[in-house]
């Protein structure tokens, strides 16, 4: 559903752009807003979410899909925790949709899908190793590396039970916008993917922008 | 009912082990590389809950978006494989009576299990107590060390979950029928977490008690041409990554 946002980014008290195989890792708080915006189109911001005051309650993309009944991501969606809480909101989105099934490229997912050869290429997973390493403050290991959104991302379901990697829908200046509903610690690996063709092997910067 | 064969010679298809999960139970086993996990819904409308971790590595697990992914697939049948996060595969499903299991669904809860069909407790009703999916894997879960943050979206094997043209969620009625199984050949060594708790979208009025029966067979060698490893190109590279974690050294094959 497409929803546009009332907020104004001269007001937004923090901006980040985020260059593609970089990570974004940072505190929003209860009652905050985030902006996530693609600056160029059909990019894709692998994200993950954790209580701030308890990482180990983190987004659970099943419990979300069950929940909500409906396994796309748009405004309205509550994003539920393992332990069914609601983490944020999404209060704005101008893209329509937004894939929690696909998860994230890594290393080795890369040489099933692509080649072997792939191995060494940049991954998602590989951005948010260095975010738990570098960011000890957390405590966080690979067990909280778990099942991710992949927003801006098209992954069309069918009934008979197809799954796809369709062209993108989003375009720039596209974003999503969420509304925490407890302290959330943000983890975005902005995609590096070479090898889809949905980003036309270009993989290009998105912004965090934040909201009191 | 628990069965140990007392074959001396052990064949490719011979019966190991069988024995039967009762309704709402929960249990776990290792697999080893080159055996066959066959599960049969005795009475239908079954649900196996189930997890899968590299006992010599627990923090490889089985990934179910890595899954899905790369076999471009919702539904989960025959010729498809079920994937670590390390681009390994524990076990193909080589033969498959049911057509379509789920693993987007996730578990019930307690709050869940109370809301559609009410509360049971153990102390009131023992063994017929209203267990839910998600306490079910943390127990198994702690045997090994492991806790909620190890709890991966799992397989609801026997259940199926369709969409509609907006995404959203059908739950199949009756997809799995009296007698119907589903055969998970492992393809390396794997612990195995399972519960037989009720689907969480599962529509039936009391809570569903469903026994599960398991035999542990042993596989024929995979060959060139075995259907799981030509099913997609990626499961050929899937079966390669398995060549490679097996090189020097492992002690039974």
């Amino acid at each position: 559903m497409i929803k546009e946002s009332q907020l104004v980014d001269d007001n937004a008290v923090f901006r980040k752009v985020v260059p593609a195989g970089d990570y974004f890792m940072e505190v929003v708080k209860k009652g905050q807003t985030v902006r996530i915006l693609d600056l160029e189109g059909n990019q894709a911001a692998d994200t993950l979410f954790y209580n701030a005051n308890d990482p180990s309650e983190r987004y659970s993309a099943v419990d979300t899909i069950r929940e909500q009944g409906n396994v796309y991501l748009s405004a309205g969606t509550k994003l539920l925790s393992n332990e069914n809480n609601v983490m944020l909101e999404i209060v704005a989105d101008t893209c329509g949709r937004h894939d929690t099934l696909g998860g994230a490229c890594a290393t080795e997912s890369n040489t099933v899908r692509y080649a072997l050869g792939k191995k060494c290429m940049h991954a998602c997973r590989d951005s948010w190793m260095l975010a738990i390493a570098e960011n000890e403050q957390y405590g966080m290991g690979k067990r909280d590396i778990t099942h991710n959104i992949n927003f801006f991302m098209n992954v069309p379901v069918t009934q008979k039970g197809g799954l796809s990697f369709a062209d993108g829908i989003s375009a720039p200046g596209k974003y999503v916008e969420l509304k925490a509903h407890m302290d959330v610690i943000v983890l975005l690996s902005n995609c590096p993917q070479l090898n889809n063709p949905c980003n036309a092997y270009h993989p290009t910067p998105v912004e965090v922008l934040i909201w009191n | 009912m628990t069965t140990l064969s007392s074959n001396k010679t052990i064949t490719p298809g011979s019966v190991i082990y069988e024995d039967t999960i009762a309704p709402a139970c929960h249990w776990s086993l290792r697999m080893r590389k080159g055996t066959i996990l066959k599960l049969t819904d005795n009475e239908g409308g079954a649900n196996v809950g189930m997890l899968f971790y590299n006992p010599e590595n627990l923090l490889e697990r089985y990934n179910a978006p890595d899954t899905l992914k790369c076999q471009h697939t919702f539904k989960l049948t025959k010729g498809n494989c079920l994937y670590s996060d390390m681009g390994r595969i524990f076990c193909s499903i080589v033969e498959d009576s049911v057509g379509w299991h789920e693993t987007v669904c996730g578990n019930t809860t307690k709050d869940i299990v109370n809301r559609k069909w009410g509360e049971k407790t153990y102390q009131e009703f023992n063994n017929e107590w209203n267990q839910n999916g998600f306490n079910s894997f943390l127990v198994e879960l702690a045997k090994y060390g492991l806790g909620k943050k190890d709890m991966a979206a799992n397989l609801n094997l026997f259940s199926a979950v369709s969409v509609d043209d907006e995404g959203n969620l059908i739950y199949l009625e009756n997809n799995s029928k009296v007698g119907d199984s589903v055969e998970l050949r492992f393809e390396m060594d794997t612990l195995v977490l399972l519960h037989t708790c009720p689907h969480p979208l599962n529509t039936a009025t009391e809570y569903p008690r469903k026994p599960v029966s398991y035999q542990i067979i042993q596989s024929a060698d995979v060959t060139e041409n075995d259907y799981c490893k030509n099913f997609r190109d990626e499961n050929g590279r899937g079966f390669e990554n398995n060549e490679i974690y097996h090189i020097g050294g492992c002690c039974h094959d």
